[in-house]
């Protein structure tokens, strides 16, 4: 039986798309705080306002993170939500999960929290959602002993990675982005749960340009599938399309009228590589940037090129503090190669931490970090070249941090020996 | 044995990560695991993914609230039990999916789905509208300006036939942050939903001592906006506090972030921006910011009618108006800024006007580039 009168939530439970309202209720069956998060969330509606509290430190003994405490503010109408502390799981890469896995996690978060979740939070984790302080030690063993699954990332650390589903079914990932993001968990658990960082550092694994977990948005550092050779072309299923007996796009971006391959493709390639020798589709891949368009609309007659790997971007974070920044690209290709354990990517990663550690301030994100000393420092800081590659264009100001090594003769100059020659 | 809260350090299991990934995978996706060829969306929700083995594997994609009980999860599971060999995915967006191996086991499972009220909507393929990347709001989170998942139900119910159909020029991405510290990562979104802020912080002179350290709460203001104050209580007594410079705040809410006694919300000055045009794929034009078309609308619960409208109105001009395979940005690019706001009578302020600061547009922000001589 509904513990408080709601009309505003109730409201929700109508119309075609899955209500979380009709949910809750459901639960509450079950976990009767559920009511209470229906009622709190009903006085929120008439309010307009939140009625959370900032969160406090809660936690498990030895971890830094993977706990963010939340408390109502409205605790004597409320009590079933008086503590509602957030558990953050690390989900496994790209989330596929075993039936017999979930049920398991089902009656654990049944026993010890709320029963609602969120199937996942932006980052990836897989969050439980409002549980209370002395809970938390007897969930963490019981996660850890029974179900062997850790928690992930809050706070300044590494927060928990995330990749694309990759090679498990996608034909366009150019390296395992479920190895990596699996591995550089694994080698970095320590950065994960104590934090020991400036302030937060997204790891994000796209297995191709396309980028599924919108990476190059708000990872500080991505690693996005490429290729450096050519375009595998099979020229029999490119006739395919342009006869009609191919689908493009798979069938996913239905036309009103035929296929057109130089409309929709040639016309369309951003670098204009390539063109129509007869039936024949000609790339000219040392002018490609390999966008991913052509790859979209044909995916049966292009694929990736053989020598594959990815390009590092980093410093990529939404608006708080500076303003938002896309990742910069810093290294056009590395291999990702999971049996040296992803060598090229440690080092590059190490480099970077090695760095920021030290230099990065409190609350600065990477990419603030990096407008704050600037790209060519950075680059000298990862002891790579300045490539054109760096900049969309070369810059239009000319004040050129020069250094006292780069010019000969150094800084340090007589003045008197100057007036000698130039009265004042 | 199970936990000693005597001794709670006994046994103690530590760093061991998530589950393994590929003890999660069905048959299927073991089997053939870097050897997919291609795939076909055969009907909008339902992806056919061919092997270079022969093997296929379909997906049926249903969008989900997010926020979910278990209750609703054990349900998940009885379908991925009995038509999926007891595996399930879920994708970056919020979405399920219930794979299977075989083309005769797809119309079961649909049939299964669909007689499950509407807790189970098929589609978010291809040219449809995305399932909405979403935060907490009001239903668990201390600093948002706007509701979540209501605001999401409100715009979901409104646009659900172009989820279930792909009837759109490309597809188009929604998602919702509840304030500006966007967990949902709305930034590069086709039509992004923003909580906002228009009121300067509140001081809570009695309550500051407690609660911040005044140095940092200080410092986290990026334009110099918080200043130390010496402030006379009402019993007479005088403790260090802040004063804020109202001219300077950009109603960002960092300092709430740091400091508990300074909070900003409010039923009339807090409601949703919209932004639009972002683009995370680096596909033709390369990834971009969404852009603030709307700079405010009231929170208006349960519904959000002001909210659904506009962002109904600007999914439908653009799918009216777009080339195939053009997003909402690429599109609004192509016709001019100006004549966006013309196509979808939207009202052009200076609040669309960009005074903050940000000078780093000539870095390269794509992977886009050539291999030319200078990689070695």
């Amino acid at each position: 039986m509904p513990k408080h009168v709601t009309p505003l939530m109730d409201e929700l439970e109508k119309g075609p798309w899955p209500s979380f309202v009709s949910d809750l209720k459901r639960q509450a069956e079950k976990n009767p705080q559920c009511w209470d998060i229906v009622g709190q969330m009903e006085l929120s509606y008439k309010d307009k306002m939140t009625h959370w509290k900032h969160g406090g430190i809660v936690g498990v003994f030895g971890y830094g993170g993977g706990i963010v405490g939340r408390y109502s503010d409205v605790p004597a109408q409320f009590p079933g939500v008086a503590h509602f502390h957030t558990v953050r799981l690390n989900q496994p890469s790209s989330k596929f999960y075993r039936t017999d896995l979930l049920r398991k996690l089902c009656d654990l978060w049944e026993k010890h929290g709320s029963g609602m979740t969120n199937f996942h939070g932006s980052t990836g984790d897989l969050v439980l959602l409002g549980t209370r302080t002395e809970e938390l030690e007897p969930l963490f063993y019981e996660l850890t002993h029974e179900l062997n699954w850790d928690l992930g990332g809050s706070g300044s650390n590494l927060r928990t990675p995330s990749c694309c589903l990759g090679k498990a079914r996608c034909e366009w990932s150019c390296y395992d982005t479920q190895a990596a993001c699996y591995g550089m968990t694994m080698k970095y658990q320590d950065e994960i749960h104590r934090p020991a960082f400036p302030y937060k550092f997204k790891f994000k694994f796209s297995g191709c340009a396309n980028d599924c977990v919108a990476a190059l948005a708000r990872s500080d550092l991505s690693a996005i599938g490429t290729w450096r050779d050519q375009i595998r072309i099979n020229q029999a299923e490119v006739k395919n399309y342009i006869s009609g007996a191919n689908k493009p796009n798979g069938g996913g971006v239905p036309g009103k009228t035929g296929f057109d391959i130089q409309k929709e493709v040639i016309a369309l390639c951003p670098t204009g590589c390539m063109w129509m020798e007869g039936d024949t589709l000609k790339i000219d891949d040392a002018e490609c940037t390999r966008c991913m368009h052509c790859l979209n609309v044909m995916p049966k007659a292009l694929r990736p090129g053989l020598d594959q790997g990815a390009s590092i971007m980093m410093g990529a974070k939404a608006p708080i503090l500076d303003g938002a920044q896309l990742g910069t690209l810093i290294v056009p290709f590395i291999k990702m190669n999971p049996d040296g354990e992803f060598e090229e990517l440690v080092e590059v990663i190490e480099k970077c931490w090695d760095w920021w550690m030290e230099n990065g301030k409190n609350r600065e994100r990477l990419g603030e970090s990096i407008q704050r000393v600037g790209l060519p420092t950075f680059l000298r800081v990862m002891e790579i070249e300045a490539l054109p590659q760096h900049v969309k264009e070369p810059r239009s100001n000319p004040y050129v941090f020069w250094r006292d090594e780069e010019v000969p003769g150094g800084f340090e100059r007589d003045v008197k020996e100057f007036r000698k020659k130039h009265a004042q | 044995m199970g936990y000693d809260p005597q001794n709670p350090m006994k046994d103690r299991i530590t760093d061991i990560g998530p589950p393994h990934y590929e003890k999660m995978f069905p048959q299927v996706i073991k089997d053939n695991y870097g050897k997919w060829l291609y795939h076909e969306i055969i009907q909008p929700g339902v992806l056919k993914h061919v092997s270079e083995s022969g093997a296929e594997c379909y997906t049926v994609r249903v969008g989900s609230a997010r926020l979910l009980s278990l209750e609703f999860i054990r349900e998940v599971c009885d379908i991925a039990d009995k038509h999926c060999d007891g595996v399930v995915r879920w994708t970056t967006r919020n979405n399920i999916e219930f794979m299977v191996d075989a083309e005769a086991k797809v119309k079961p499972l649909l049939a299964d789905l669909a007689g499950r009220g509407n807790r189970f909507p098929v589609g978010g393929t291809g040219a449809s509208v995305s399932n909405v990347v979403h935060t907490q709001g009001w239903i668990h989170c201390h600093t948002p300006a706007t509701d979540a998942s209501g605001v999401v139900k409100a715009v979901m119910d409104e646009l659900f036939d172009h989820f279930t159909h792909m009837d759109l020029p490309a597809k188009c991405k929604l998602a919702l942050a509840c304030c500006l510290n966007m967990c949902g990562a709305v930034h590069c979104s086709d039509i992004a939903i923003l909580g906002v802020h228009r009121k300067p912080p509140m001081v809570d002179h009695e309550a500051i001592t407690g609660l911040c350290e005044l140095p940092l709460a200080i410092a986290a203001c990026p334009l110099g906006a918080i200043k130390p104050a010496t402030v006379k209580l009402d019993s007479g007594a005088e403790v260090k506090s802040v004063k804020i410079n109202a001219d300077r705040c950009m109603f960002c809410g960092n300092c709430y972030t740091m400091c508990p006694a300074l909070p900003l919300a409010d039923p009339e000055g807090s409601g949703i921006a919209i932004l639009v045009g972002g683009k995370v794929s680096n596909t033709r034009s390369g990834p971009a910011f969404s852009k603030l078309v709307i700079p405010f609308l009231p929170n208006t619960p349960p519904r959000w009618p002001e909210t659904v409208a506009a962002v109904k109105n600007i999914l439908e001009t653009w799918a009216k108006h777009a080339n195939k395979y053009e997003r909402v940005g690429e599109w609004a690019a192509r016709i001019g800024w100006e004549r966006f706001f013309e196509l979808c009578n939207i009202p052009f302020t200076d609040k669309s006007i960009d005074d903050y600061r940000l000078a780093y547009d000539t870095w390269r922000t794509t992977t886009q580039f050539k291999f030319t001589s200078h990689i070695k």
